[in-house]
Order: C-alpha cells, then sequence, then structure tokens
C-alpha cells in the first residue's frame, strides 16, 4: 500500500494528528517505565531467603516477668517443642529473614583495621542450621561445645578482653565470596570488633538479612553460636511439613501457654505469612503499576476507536468514491490500519524518548536504576496491538460503505 | 443565550451517547486517580502540629566516623537519624533552648491489676520533662514529671488516655499504680488521647502514621530497668553497643525555639559545641557541620511519606494527562465535524466569540459530569486505601478542601481540554464550508 496518500490526507488533520501523538507518546513512556518498575518490585520480591520457607513456622514470646535463669528457660521451651507431634526440628533465633527486627556487625579482615569491610547480619541461636533448614555446603556444622551464653561473650567485649575467641561461626556463601574471592574460606578470621575473632568452619548457601533493603548486600550474614536465653526479642522456629504447619503453630502457642501462663504470645504464624507481610508494600505497588499500566492501553484505545470513527464519518463519501473507483473492502480496511500504524509509528517514536527521559527523571528522585533499552519494544509492541485492534472496528465499518454513497450530494 | 447554547450542548452529546460516555469516562478515571493519590499525599504531609510546629527544631549532629557515615543505609542521606546518649545528654545539661528534650520508642508488657485480664503488650515512648510542655501534649488530668525525677530515676509514667481506659475504666488513673515490665510505675498524668500525625517526634519508621504512644515515662528509668527500646540502634568504632557509649545514635532530640534570634543563637551553640567536641577527638567528620532542621523539614528530610507513594501520584497525574490528551482530540475531531453547522452559524451572523462560547459550554458540560464521577471514583479510590494494612490507611479521608480541589481540578482541565478544540471550532470561516456542501 502506498503510503504517501495516507501522509498527505494526516497533514489536513495536523492538530488531531499531534494531540493524538503526544497521547501516544506518554502512554508508551508510562508504560515501557511501568513494566521496568513491575518486573524490579517482582525481582525485589522473588529474592531468596535461604529458608525452607513452607515448613516453617515462627513464635514469638515475651515472659510478663524475667524467668531466674533465661537460659535454661530457653532450653525447657525448646524441649517442650520438640515433643510436639510432627515437629521436624527446633530451633531460636534472634532475628529471620524478611523479619523487619534486624541485627547486623561491622565485619573487618584484621582487629587494627580503622574502618569495617562491610555490615553483615547476625544470626544468634540454637541449632539454626536444622530449624531454617539451611544447606551447609561446605565445611562443619555448629556443634554444641561452640555455644557460649551472649552474657559471657557481652562481659568479654565491654572488658575488652579476647578470652573465648576466635569463636566459630557459620557465614553465607555470597559473604564468603565477597571476603575471599576464589580461595577457600574455611579456617579465615573476621573481627566484628577489635578483641573478638571468629573462624569460618563453615559455608551455607544463601541466608538473607532481615531487613534487605539493598540486593547487592542482601546476603551477607553470619551464624554464631551463642546461646540468648529466653527473651522477648528471640523467636523460637518450628520446622514441619507444609501441611501440619496451622496445627504444630496452635499447639506450639498452647504447649507455650502451659509451661508459663504469664508470657505474652507476639507474633505466632508461618514464614508464608512473614514473608508475604514484608513484601506487602511492593505487592500493593506493583497491582497498582499494573493497574495503571492496564488503564493507560483502555484510554489510548478508546481515544483511538473514538477518531477512527469520527474520520469513517467524515470520510464516507470518500470512501464510496474509492469504492466506485474499483478499490476492494480490503483495500478500505487496509487504507485504515496503515493510518493507525503509522500514527502509533510516530508517537511511538517520540514516546522512547520521551521514555528515557521520565527514567531520568525517576533516577534523580527516587535511587532507580536506567530504563534499559529491552523495555523499550515492550510498550511500542503494546501500543501497535491495541492501536490495531481499536482501528478494526471503524476500519470495516468503513469498508461496508456501499460505492453508491459517491452518487448522492451530501 | 447560556440557557439556549447549553440546551445545544446537552443535544449534542446525546448525539453521540457512546463518545459522551467515553469522555466523561475518562476524565472522569484520570481526574478519580489523581485526585485519590493527592489526597492521599495532601493527607499525610499535613502539620502534625498546628500552631507549634514552627517552634520546633531538630538539631543533627554527625559523630559518625566517615567509613559508617558512607556505608550506612541506602545512600543519600548526610546526616544520622538519632543522637548518641552522651550529645543529648550534654544538651539537655547545657539548657541553652527554651525547652529540650531527648525520647526513644520502646515497648512494655502492661499486667492489668485485675486478675482477669490477660497481660499485653503496649508502645510508649521514654521521654525526658520537657516533652510534654514542649510539644503541648494536653493532659486530661495530672501533669507530667521535673527534671529532677527524671535524675531520680522515679517509677512514674503518663498514661494516654486509650491505655489508661483500658487499665481503670472511667475511674481516675491519676496516683494508680501500673505494672510495666515487671516494675510498678504511679500514674501521675492522663493525656487526652494525644497522637498528632504523623508521630513526627519518634524515629522514622513504620509506626509513624496509626497507632498513638499508650505510656511515657523517664527515659532514664527506662534504661536503667532495661527495657525493650525500638529503633535503629547503630554504633561503629568499638562502642560496645551499650546504650551510654559516645558511639552508638538511636535518641531522638528536639529543642523549642521561640524567635528567630534564638534560632540563630541555638545554630552557634551547636557549632561551638562540635569544635569543642572535635578538639576532644569526636566528630571525626570535619564535612559535617551540625544542622538545625525545622519540624516540617525535618519530616522531608526523613522521607516520612514513602516514596512508592509519591511515585503512585505522579503516575495517576501521568494517567490523567493521558486522559486529558484523549479527550481533547475526540472534542477536536467532534467538533470540526459539525464544520458545516458552525459555517451555517457563522453566515447567519454569529460571531467567533458566540461559536467559542457555544463550544466551550459542551466542553465545561462534559468536564463538570467528567468531575462528578471523578469525585465519585476518588470516594471509591480512598475507601480501598482505607482497607490497606498501612498505618497511613485511616487517614484517607477527603476534607472539604480537597472535595473543592478535585470539582477545581475537573472543570480546570475540561475547561483547558475544551479550549483548543472550541478555538479550532470558532475560526471555521463561513462561507468556506457552506460551499462544499
Amino acid at each position: 500500500m502506498d503510503i504517501l496518500p495516507i501522509l498527505a490526507t494526516l497533514r489536513r488533520h495536523k492538530v488531531i494528528l499531534w494531540l493524538l501523538m503526544l497521547e501516544i507518546a506518554l502512554s508508551c513512556a508510562i508504560i515501557c517505565n511501568g513494566v521496568f518498575l513491575i518486573v524490579q518490585r517482582v525481582q525485589h520480591m522473588d529474592m531468596p531467603s535461604g529458608v525452607a520457607e513452607h515448613e516453617l513456622v515462627q513464635i514469638q514470646q515475651a515472659p510478663i516477668a524475667p524467668p531466674p535463669d533465661r537460659y535454661a528457660r530457653a532450653q525447657e521451651d525448646l524441649a517442650t517443642l520438640r515433643q510436639i507431634p510432627g515437629v521436624l526440628a527446633v530451633g531460636m533465633t534472634n532475628q529471620v529473614p524478611f523479619g523487619g527486627f534486624s541485627s547486623n556487625g561491622n565485619v573487618m579482615l584484621s582487629p587494627t583495621q580503622p574502618h569495617r569491610t562491610l555490615s553483615a547480619a547476625e544470626y544468634f541461636g540454637e541449632n539454626l542450621v536444622p530449624a531454617f533448614g539451611l544447606h551447609l555446603i561446605s565445611g562443619r556444622a555448629l556443634v554444641p561445645d561452640d555455644y557460649v551464653d551472649a552474657d559471657v561473650v557481652i562481659k568479654a567485649l565491654a572488658d575488652g578482653s579476647s578470652k573465648g575467641f576466635p569463636m566459630p561461626t557459620l557465614i553465607s556463601q555470597a559473604l564468603a565470596t565477597r571476603l575471599w574471592p576464589q580461595q577457600s574460606p574455611l579456617g579465615k578470621l573476621i573481627w566484628l570488633a577489635p578483641t573478638a575473632s571468629f573462624r569460618v568452619v563453615g559455608v551455607v548457601s544463601t541466608l538473607a538479612r532481615a531487613n534487605a533493603y539493598n540486593t547487592a548486600t542482601a546476603q551477607y550474614s553470619m551464624i554464631i553460636p551463642l546461646h540468648m536465653g529466653a527473651d522477648k526479642d528471640q523467636s523460637y522456629l518450628l520446622r514441619t511439613r507444609p501441611e501440619d504447619r496451622q496445627r504444630v503453630l496452635a499447639a506450639a502457642v498452647a504447649a507455650l501457654k502451659r509451661a508459663d501462663p504469664a508470657r505474652v504470645i507476639t507474633h505466632a504464624r508461618t514464614y508464608d505469612e512473614l514473608r508475604s507481610g514484608y513484601f506487602r508494600d511492593d505487592h500493593a505497588m506493583t497491582g497498582m503499576l499494573a493497574s495503571v499500566i492496564l488503564a493507560v492501553l483502555l484510554i489510548t484505545g478508546l481515544g483511538i476507536v473514538g477518531l477512527a470513527s469520527f474520520w469513517v464519518a467524515q470520510r464516507r463519501k470518500q470512501i464510496g468514491i474509492r469504492r466506485a473507483l474499483g478499490a476492494t473492502r480490503a483495500d478500505i480496511v487496509h487504507y485504515f490500519q496503515t493510518e493507525n500504524f503509522l500514527i502509533v509509528t510516530f508517537g511511538i517514536l517520540a514516546g522512547m524518548l520521551l521514555a528515557y527521559g521520565l527514567s531520568l527523571l525517576l533516577m534523580m528522585h527516587y535511587e532507580l536504576p536506567r530504563l534499559p533499552w529491552v523495555y523499550l519494544p515492550i510498550g511500542a509492541i503494546a501500543l501497535w496491538l491495541i492501536g490495531q485492534v481499536a482501528v478494526l472496528g471503524p476500519a470495516l465499518r468503513a469498508a461496508a460503505v456501499p460505492p453508491v454513497v459517491a452518487t448522492r450530494s451530501v | 443565550m447560556f440557557a439556549y447554547y447549553l440546551d445545544l450542548a446537552v443535544r449534542s452529546l446525546k448525539r453521540n451517547p457512546v463518545l459522551t460516555a467515553l469522555m466523561v469516562l475518562a476524565i472522569g478515571l484520570g481526574i478519580g486517580a489523581s485526585m485519590t493519590m493527592i489526597t492521599v499525599l495532601h493527607v499525610m504531609s499535613g502539620d502534625p502540629l498546628p500552631g507549634r510546629s514552627a517552634k520546633l527544631f531538630v538539631p543533627m549532629l554527625d559523630p559518625r566516623t566517615p567509613d559508617h557515615a558512607q556505608a550506612a543505609r541506602a545512600g543519600a542521606r548526610d546526616t544520622p537519624d538519632a543522637f548518641t546518649f552522651v550529645d543529648a545528654m550534654n544538651l539537655l545539661r547545657e539548657h541553652r533552648a527554651d525547652a529540650q528534650a531527648a525520647m526513644s520508642s520502646g515497648s512494655a508488657a502492661v499486667t492489668p491489676a485485675d486478675a482477669g485480664q490477660h497481660p499485653f503488650f503496649a508502645n510508649g515512648q521514654y521521654v525526658t520533662a520537657d516533652f510534654f510542655q514542649m510539644f503541648g501534649a494536653p493532659f486530661d488530668a495530672g501533669t507530667g514529671w521535673t527534671n529532677a525525677q527524671d535524675d531520680a530515676r522515679a517509677r512514674v509514667v503518663v498514661l494516654n488516655a486509650g491505655l489508661a481506659r483500658k487499665l481503670f475504666g472511667d475511674a481516675s488513673a491519676v496516683g494508680k499504680l501500673v505494672r510495666l515490665d515487671n516494675t510498678e510505675f504511679r500514674v501521675i498524668g492522663v493525656l487526652r488521647d494525644w497522637h498528632p500525625q504523623p508521630a513526627f517526634y519518634a524515629q522514622h519508621g513504620a509506626r509513624v502514621f496509626g497507632g498513638a504512644d499508650q505510656f511515657f515515662m523517664p527515659l532514664q528509668t527506662a534504661m536503667e530497668l532495661q527495657l525493650s527500646f525500638r529503633g535503629h540502634f547503630s554504633c561503629w568504632g568499638d562502642g560496645a553497643e551499650s546504650r551510654t557509649s559516645d558511639q552508638c545514635t538511636w535518641l531522638q532530640f528536639w529543642v523549642e525555639l521561640d524567635n528567630p534570634v534564638q534560632v540563630f543563637a541555638y545554630g552557634r551553640y551547636l557549632d561551638n559545641y562540635w569544635r569543642d567536641q572535635q578538639a576532644h577527638g569526636r566528630f571525626p567528620r570535619k564535612d559535617a557541620p551540625p544542622h538545625l532542621f525545622g519540624l516540617m523539614a525535618w519530616l522531608a528530610h526523613e522521607h516520612i511519606i514513602p516514596d512508592s507513594l509519591s511515585m503512585q501520584m505522579w503516575l495517576a497525574v501521568g494517567f490523567l494527562a493521558v486522559c486529558m490528551l484523549s479527550v481533547v482530540a475526540l472534542l477536536l475531531a467532534k467538533f470540526l465535524r459539525r464544520s458545516g453547522e458552525i459555517s451555517v452559524r457563522r453566515a447567519m451572523g454569529a460571531r467567533r466569540r458566540d461559536v467559542f462560547v457555544q463550544f466551550g459550554i459542551e466542553s465545561a458540560l462534559i468536564g463538570t459530569l467528567g468531575g462528578l464521577l471523578g469525585l465519585a471514583i476518588a470516594q471509591f479510590g480512598l475507601w480501598s486505601i482505607r482497607q490497606r494494612p498501612d498505618g497511613y490507611a485511616h487517614l484517607a479521608q477527603m476534607d472539604v478542601p480537597m472535595l473543592f480541589g478535585t470539582m477545581l481540578l475537573a472543570i480546570a482541565a475540561s475547561v483547558l481540554a475544551g479550549l483548543l478544540p472550541a478555538w479550532r471550532a470558532c475560526l471555521v470561516p463561513p462561507a468556506l464550508q457552506l460551499k462544499t456542501q
């Protein structure tokens, strides 16, 4: 089909054409950036935790009156929880991946280093590898002899004494690769304070932080064998089969209450609930973005339908003449389809520039990465499709105009 | 003439009901979406303490080491968001502002006197004496405590109305004892359900919007009893992770300064304090002098309003722009299709202005209908936001200014949208169109 006559016709509707192109350009910019934002959020929401997510429940409790011996109380509680039918492993932790409450340490590679190398999550607690369902990929697991009461370590730190150090620690693969690329981390030492050294005895494949806002550092974690004792910042972890979670959770809460009625359960939830709570905002935002993209496409499509209908009505006579001169119905349909394709293409070309500009603006104000070019064709394809779908109805109506119209006046 | 043009507009709109509905829907959706988000941002960025906020300031000192400052949270912010205990106590003791207070959020287990009631956790604030007077917290009964009681680590507590009612019903709570985390406290005051939104004084976090602090107790009492604190507790150097260390930030600090002279003087005082401490080897970041933020500036600096919300607002505004462009193009096509009609009117003596007014009224009518629909959609949008679990959800209500703002935006948008088409329509020359017919 010859596009020159189409361009010549379009020149007679300059203002409308400009408006339509502007609308398509704006839609294109919103769609490209919107899709990019959605993909980013979805990737963020997919961040691995490293734990056996569908098998885990967390119970956080707080004693109203501190127990006489919090270490003994923790062991009693763990023993009680272990008795519950269906429980595969129990553990205790100071934080949970994506739990929100985080504890982090400043990691150094020598005791005299003036500045820290990086910050890593410090997981303290009992039996963490089996309870979380972590994968030990090298080295050894932590054994009961490795464990020390938290108070002993706190006192040593306060006194500036290095007694009891180096302690054994497990670190995540990501942390090992970051600290010692190309080398085996086993046996290496790290410092969390000038007197507090830790020897790496094993590596777990993945363990995310409790507050993972930065993807690059989200997996820097270490596990330190400390008895934390029962207090309100600690959580009990129970691993069970997915279908047993609710029953185990209810039984565990009841058992803990029975053991000490004067305690408050502050959290009792499955890991899945915890995780979806952490990513709730991202979830809401993806929903919002997706609906805006759909609404933009809908409005643009309806706008095209409206305009195309007008043009068809306006050109009834010309269409009749063309038909009378031998144009087939298909020719008429193609005419409107090509016209729409041209308009949308112009709009998309402008829209790509606009999308890029919008991306720069977002980068400036929201600390977002630059829009990768692969997202540009997505907006283009979406708009070409919606344009063709929208114009089809009016174009078919145009094709139905009988040639005899040409012979009528007004 | 107006009535006549209105009649013409109604007839014209009725002639293409689908198209009219489409244009009304486009305006309605655009206005509804953007007004929902603008309203949410508007209510969230309101002044939490009208009348007082202009006198409240946050001094900010940066005691961190350069590497710690650099590695701190996600980049851009160049100040810490909290004080060390040492600096807070120094500034409190030197007492250079009209009022000053240090504070931190916390939570405690509350054991009701009535054995039938279960113990529960309540959120509260550990504060120093000036807190109530400085923020104008309204007392229903009793008072706050004194500086001397702060230093004596007195076991006293001020309850917010909600907790007082929960524990003591309608009876007066003042003078009663309440057990918090296994220690008895004497209630010395009850606040009249005080919960500024956002809870500007607390550390920025999930609880800034939503739930009120239920109790207030002396900061040093809470520290002595080792109650549980909430919020960022950030240490560097060899500060052995202790609340009293000068290498751990965790406290919020506020001052009241009544006039610009005092603001200036306090700024000078902070500078001197900073230099003086540097002489003693503290504050290693020479490039980060002290700052004094006003209340509203502090809220903006702390990004109290989540970035995702302002992004959603701009998205909605972008969507409105797409809708408006669509409507302009449709109106233009519609008006120009009536070129014949316009020519006849012009040939019969109508001035350009008459044609312009006639078509202007038609577009304004569409705008008004769209605005009404937008208002309904915005109400629905706000309702759905109120169903969200976020703390700010309950604030999502349209107030009177926003109501008028919505209608104004709708009419302005549609008149603006109608302007170009009406203008193009009135340019139609009288004779030419008649000839082509």
